[in-house]
């Protein structure tokens, strides 16, 4: 059994011995995504497994060991490693824990240590936790990624946002029921069977997978009339987890819409150009500007090629990351940075601009950050664009589904009535010069 | 074209309406389903049969039941808000606005342009359900509320936010003797102030509003107070006469877009799907049979005091009485603890009367053979009760529950007490209280809460509580705060859930918000080995089963579980042993009365709502004053570093040394500028600005900027910005400077520097959201204080660019604003080792309070610091202390500039004898769910007692009190322990 070590601060290390004794449990935000990353990181030897547990059982082991008016994210994340730990079905004294950690002045920078403090109470303090960052926090002897790897997780980043964009252009009219999501197991597997003989591992070859990838979805035969497009943005968990927001996507496809997820790409360049602008605004090493904007350069490089390849396929394609840039201002400085910050309301722009104007703005109960860029921008962007149409769904394990579903379906029901009126008012500006 | 009927299933009600086809109203029914909506629906139907019979109609449902039984019955539905919409288009076209308050709803619909629709969140809970439960509180029907409202002489300021707040806020009122007229219009008023605030964000209410749904349509007092509210006159006020069921005939007209359908094969559906159960969320039962429950009840049946036969004893006697919340509670005990009488009733909103007549029955019992040596009183109504009755003694109800426990179990080690309102739980260590956990305001009133529901289905509590024993599966109903369970509720009923099942639910959930929310335990070992339980709540088996079941241990349960605290007074009565109690005798309850009179207190700008409370003979007691001014005595003046602060900082507006040619700049006093003011007014004074300060926050400041807050679940310091800013515009400034800040001053004692994500980007929330500042001009630019050559170098340029202001000359401000900022800084720390001094030289005890630079704002503490002064502590703040300690890692990440310095104070308190630690917590704030647990575990690790005192929008410093003087009790505990 591997030794526990711990560093000066007494910080439990996830040591050499432990990579190979191990199992790594982490956490499902984006299924397609971390899947990818998930087998990436087997084939850097690790033993890994993504939890996709949902049950009620999660969210009472959340509300035991964290803090109750803590973030909802932080209560479910929290709550599912706790639950699997506690399951039986793994050796307690051979798992690791992974958890992501943005920093940043969010809460959301404490799960980790939240984390900890679950496992203490819960006297699982000898299970080590790795922190996964690009700021270098926390180094682990036992888990080191190299540049190698990094720019695989890139590419599985975008390979899972072109899939999950395209397969939510085709779900809500495919014929056959169940094709899209089979499509999708098709590519995760191809990609995945490449990478492991070494394929697709150059910009070149992953330009190439983006043509195959959006060629499959283009394959699916769809019928049936445009649905109201519905955009989702928010805090990001909550946002993407079927967990967090109480199968979101799948409630929309149900009420006859067609939802529209932003990918997650932005979000990383985001974080990446945050350093960039502070250093700007505040002053600081220009070494630190210069390496944040090579590394954003190359990922928005991945981003254009990735746009370029839907739309050779006939897909909508997002905008790019300057295009979000570019909306944002009049509506927040690139100095609002935590949580989400000025992304998600510049996400809600791009939405309205790319004629998704009917949104849900989804939020833990009490985010902090979305007080500001997602409840406090909703006002002006109905007073630029009347024809918005945005709910606000607050998620807590208080929040009844219900009282949820009734509000979206309010949106849905403005929605409908908003596009009958939509013909109405185009023939009314054709008849206007006459 | 066909009849159309419209079915809108509500939380409570299910209307029922047919239209024509020039849709004139041809039926219409208004009814409470009790949770039987379907069945409800079903009857009313078959009720209208004989005219529809055979006939093509359509039928569409509607409402926040609707869609439940629209979907088992293959029915189609509409989204209520969109269905009143149709309507109103339909009847009174022209409006701008439709208020719509249902039984748990509250909307808004503006028209006019897009059609904008505004629903109540998951926050601002129940409106009809809400004045359901104030009734049953005050214990007069709603009807009778409505009565007393329209004779309302003054208003009391209520929380608006939820109404668990609200409660919180009426019952010290009420047990103050406050009038129930005053009390009953207040309630109404709160429900017109949460309506427009939650629900405006940021657009006026202004036009021709409609007003629609039940409670609106029955209650004119509460009309009353929207109408005079929002300023409307007759044309602009309107209530139609079928506002009750506009939703149900929106619903009918939208059906016109629906398919025909043969009456009969509607009706048929319908009645089909009250078989239909859907899936609910459900728990293991509470008894598997009634053998099992029998043994429960044998074992916890033991638990009793010997009972002394009242009318054969002779010799002493010492009375307790716990005025309580809800209930009034009394004990008459014998020397050994023996129960001569008891008596627990619910207080009917007035406890003087309660008390006063059962003390006559007492006094007739006692005869000549019982004397009372003593007299003591606990509880909310401790002050109210002590000088009407002239009792010995009051005691602070943490320590007269901990007394009754004792006497039960003297190795009691964790003693949870569920009240009618308020859940209070303590452990003991070694033989004294050391930490209290009372229940926030967010999860109060649990105990009357399932009271109100138990009526609202038709039951009285004891029945209700019945029926969950042995139901077979409970329903999961999740732990927040009552206005969530309401929902929750709604969603078991609407998924088909048996009141037996919602009742075990019920019980179930109290347990878990005590056990999670107040106590938030991770095992029972957590609290206790040897477990005392009271309150009234826990008379409830099922509730008592339920804690069981959840801690996995076996509980004690007094059989005078209710009388506890009453039990505990009586104790502590006995223990002064006094010669002779100065209880009013029988003769002086003859000729007793009181009368209860509301006045505003004028004496500081704090105008507190006193009521003064007379009896005869001249007495006077006065009661919601927060110092000693209105009694006629001078202010206690012990040291204060709040009010220091606060001074200090107040006097930083005008033009300073300079000349103020350059014009008048505003700055809101609000959230960081408590911290920062001190550099941005020698900054902007050197530069020849005039300072312009915003006024003081006040309740007027808020509800000015209250209708442009677009977050209701956002800390209130945050919320009195907007009136801020706008007072500011008022003020005809040039130009407001409030800058977004990421970052905070680096005090080096922290993993980083950051503002919370709300104190750093408010400007820009205030820029999108406040339409007055367009008046001027508002600037909000990203800065940085930290870095104090690449600050000057960055506010030089963004000078110029603004004001045309020589960048040398900016510089050499920037570096006389660091100056400045260092110097309040010294000031603050040198006063507060004065003070420290101070306490040690004449001996007092020093509360350190830890919170926001902000907290010292008397609207955001309400006077918190004047309350815990006028105990004879010295007070001084975080700032004062923080810079002692070093930096030092944490268990949490440790990355807020503010936040870190209460770590560090909290470390210090922990090397001084004479310091206890209070810590502040606005509501709403995100990062004290952090800091909080960290805060506890620095403080008991290091040996000290934990307070925290939750504060919010309410004015009311009754559960402040509590803590205070259960700290204060813990204290004395501990230093007779150690003495």
């Amino acid at each position: 059994m591997a030794e526990l070590v711990y560093d000066k601060n007494g910080r439990l290390l996830f040591t050499k011995e432990m990579k190979r004794e191990y199992t790594l449990l982490f956490p499902t935000m984006l299924p397609v995504h971390f899947g990818l990353m998930a087998r990436i990181l087997e084939t850097e030897g690790f033993r890994v497994e993504m939890l996709t547990t949902n049950h009620r059982g999660i969210v009472d082991e959340g509300l035991k060991y964290v803090h109750n008016d803590t973030c909802y994210p932080a209560l479910l994340v929290i709550g599912q490693l706790i639950d699997a730990v506690k399951s039986g079905k793994y050796d307690l004294h051979k798992v690791a824990l992974l958890i992501t950690q943005t920093g940043g002045g969010c809460r959301a920078s404490n799960y980790i240590h939240l984390l900890r403090k679950a496992l203490e109470k819960a006297d699982l303090s000898f299970i080590p936790v790795i922190s996964i960052n690009l700021s270098g926090l926390e180094p682990n002897p036992g888990f080191k990624l190299g540049l190698g790897t990094l720019r695989k997780a890139i590419f599985a980043m975008m390979y899972g946002d072109l899939i999950v964009q395209c397969a939510n252009q085709v779900r809500p009219y495919e014929v056959a029921s169940g094709q899209t999501d089979q499509t999708i197991d098709a590519c995760e597997k191809a990609l995945l069977e490449a990478m492991n003989r070494g394929e697709g591992l150059s910009f070149q070859s992953m330009v190439e997978n983006f043509d195959k990838l959006v060629a499959a979805f283009q394959a699916i035969p769809v019928a049936g009339e445009a649905k109201p497009r519905v955009g989702v943005v928010g805090e990001i968990y909550i946002k993407y987890s079927p967990l967090g927001n109480n199968n979101l996507e799948q409630f929309l496809l149900s009420e006859g819409a067609e939802p529209v997820v932003p990918g997650l790409t932005d979000f990383i360049i985001f974080k990446i150009y945050n350093r960039e602008v502070d250093v700007g605004i505040y002053g600081g090493l220009w070494l630190k500007k210069k390496v944040c904007q090579i590394f954003k350069g190359y990922v928005e490089k991945c981003q254009r090629a990735m746009i370029a390849a839907m739309e050779k396929g006939g897909f909508r394609a997002p905008g790019t990351f300057e295009d979000l840039r570019r909306l944002i201002q009049g509506y927040l400085g690139e100095g609002n940075k935590m949580g989400e910050g000025w992304l998600l309301t510049a996400e809600m722009l791009e939405l309205i601009h790319s004629g998704t104007p009917n949104i849900v703005c989804t939020q833990p109960f009490g985010c902090l950050p979305n007080h500001i860029v997602g409840k406090g921008m909703i006002r002006k962007l109905k007073d630029d664009y009347p024809n918005s149409n945005i709910v606000a769904i607050d998620y807590d394990p208080g929040a009844t589904k219900i009282n949820q579903e009734n509000r979206i379906k309010l949106m849905l029901a403005n929605a409908r009535g908003l596009a009958k009126q939509e013909p109405q008012r185009q023939a009314g500006a054709e008849r206007a010069p006459v | 074209m066909s009849l159309r009927i419209g079915i809108d299933i509500g939380s409570t009600t299910v209307k029922v309406v047919v239209l024509d086809e020039q849709n004139k109203l041809l039926f219409r029914s208004y009814e409470r389903h009790y949770s039987k909506a379907r069945e409800r629906s079903v009857e009313t139907l078959r009720s209208i049969r004989d005219k529809l019979a055979g006939q093509q109609v359509r039928m569409v449902i509607t409402g926040s039941a609707g869609l439940g039984v629209a979907k088992a019955a293959g029915i189609d539905f509409v989204q209520e808000v969109y269905a009143t919409a149709a309507a109103v288009n339909q009847y009174i076209p022209g409006t701008d606005a439709v208020i719509e308050l249902g039984g748990e709803d509250a909307k808004i619909i503006f028209f006019g342009g897009a059609l904008e629709e505004r629903m109540n969140g998951s926050c601002a809970g129940g409106t009809g359900a809400f004045i359901d439960q104030m009734a049953t509180l005050m214990n007069v029907s709603v009807n009778e509320l409505d009565a007393l409202s329209l004779k309302h002489e003054k208003i009391y300021p209520i929380a608006s936010r939820c109404g668990v707040f609200a409660k919180s806020d009426i019952q010290p009122i009420l047990n103050q003797g406050g009038r129930k007229e005053d009390v009953a219009a207040s309630i109404f008023q709160a429900v017109v102030d949460q309506t427009v605030a939650g629900l405006t964000q940021g657009r006026q209410l202004k036009g021709k509003i409609v007003f629609l749904g039940g409670p609106l349509h029955f209650l004119m007092g509460l009309r009353e107070r929207f109408v005079e509210t929002l300023q409307l006159d007759g044309e602009h006020a309107i209530f139609p006469e079928d506002g009750d069921c506009f939703a149900g005939i929106g619903a009918a007209l939208c059906a016109s877009d629906y398919a025909e359908h043969p009456f009969d094969a509607l009706l048929k559906k319908l009645e089909e799907s009250v078989d239909h159960v859907g899936l609910v969320d459900t728990m293991p039962p509470l008894f598997t049979d009634p053998a099992e429950y029998d043994a429960f009840l044998a074992r916890h049946n033991a638990m009793h005091p010997p009972e002394v036969d009242v009318s054969a004893y002779t010799g002493d006697a010492w009375l307790g009485i716990d005025a309580g919340s809800t209930t009034t509670k009394m004990a008459l005990i014998t020397n050994d603890g023996g129960l001569l009488y008891t008596y627990y009733h619910s207080n009917l909103g007035n406890p003087v009367a309660i008390v006063l007549e059962q003390l006559k029955e007492i006094y007739r019992l006692c005869g000549n053979r019982i004397a009372i040596r003593g007299a003591a009183v606990t509880g909310y109504g401790e002050d109210l009760i002590k000088n009407a009755f002239s009792c010995d003694a009051g005691l602070v109800e943490t320590v007269a529950h901990y007394n009754a426990a004792r006497h039960f179990n003297p190795d009691v080690d964790f003693i949870i007490d569920i009240g009618g309102q308020d859940m209070k739980c303590f452990k003991v260590r070694n033989g004294a209280v050391d930490s209290i956990l009372l229940n926030e305001a967010c999860s109060s009133g649990c105990g009357s809460f399932i009271e109100t529901f138990a009526k609202a289905l038709g039951y009285n509590i004891a029945e209700f509580a019945k029926l969950g024993l042995l139901a077979q599966h409970p329903v999961n109903l999740g732990s927040r705060c009552t206005v969530f369970m309401n929902s929750s509720v709604k969603q078991a009923q609407k998924d088909g859930a048996s009141v037996e099942d919602i009742s075990a639910g019920l019980s179930i959930s109290i347990v878990k918000n005590a056990v999670y929310k107040v106590i938030r335990a991770a095992s029972a070992d957590d609290l206790g080995r040897h477990i005392v339980v009271q309150g009234g709540t826990f008379h409830n088996d099922a509730v008592l089963r339920a804690f069981e079941q959840e801690l996995g241990r076996d509980v004690t349960r007094p059989t005078i579980a209710g009388i506890m605290g009453a039990f505990g007074a009586a104790l502590a009565a006995r223990d002064l042993r006094l010669d002779k109690s100065a209880l009013l005798d029988a003769q002086a309850l003859e000729t007793f009365s009181h009368t209860a009179r509301p006045v505003t207190c004028n004496l500081c700008t704090n105008h507190c709502s006193l009521t003064v409370n007379t009896f005869d003979g001249g007495r006077r007691f006065l009661s919601g004053n927060r110092c000693s001014r209105p009694l006629g005595k001078e202010k206690a003046e012990n040291p204060d570093l709040m009010n220091y602060k606060y001074k200090k900082l107040r006097a930083m507006q005008g033009k300073g040394n300079g000349s103020g040619v350059r014009g008048r700049i505003g700055i809101p006093f609000g959230l960081n500028m408590y911290e920062n003011l001190p550099f941005w007014f020698a900054f902007f004074t050197r530069l020849n600005f005039e300072v312009v300060l915003s006024p003081e926050s006040s309740r007027k400041l808020y509800l000015k900027g209250q209708h442009t807050i677009p977050s209701d679940t956002v800390c209130y310091p945050a919320k009195l910005l907007h009136g801020h800013v706008e007072a500011l515009v008022d003020a005809g400034v040039d130009a407001v400077w409030y800058p977004c800040m990421s970052y905070n001053n680096d005090e080096g004692i922290g993993d980083n520097h950051y503002n919370c994500p709300v104190v750093a980007y408010y400007p820009e929330l205030l820029a999108a959201n406040v339409p007055a500042l367009k008046q001027t001009r508002f600037l909000d630019p990203y800065v940085g204080l930290w870095r104090h050559k690449d600050f000057e170098k960055r506010v030089a340029q963004m000078m110029y660019d603004t004001f045309d202001i020589p960048k040398r000359e900016t510089a050499a401000a920037a570096r006389a604003a660091y100056e400045a900022y260092d110097a309040y800084v010294h000031d603050v720390r040198e006063t507060g080792k004065q003070y420290i001094a101070y306490a040690r030289a004449h001996d007092m005890p020093i509360i350190v309070a830890c919170g926001r630079p902000y907290h010292i704002d008397p609207e955001i503490n309400h006077g918190i610091n004047d309350l815990i002064t006028s105990f004879g502590f010295v007070l001084v703040t975080e700032d004062a202390l923080s810079y002692l300690e070093g930096y030092a890692p944490r268990k949490v990440l440790n990355q807020w500039t503010f936040q870190s310095r209460m770590y560090n104070a909290a470390r210090y308190v922990c090397t001084q004898p004479d310091m206890q630690v209070v810590q502040l917590v606005s509501f709403g704030c995100g990062t004290d769910a952090i800091t909080t647990d960290e805060m506890r575990s620095i403080l008991e690790n290091g040996g000290k007692l934990y307070t925290q005192l939750k504060i919010d929008d309410i004015s009311n410093l009754g559960a402040v009190k509590i803590r205070v003087r259960s700290l204060m009790a813990a204290m004395d505990a501990r230093k007779h322990r150690d003495g």
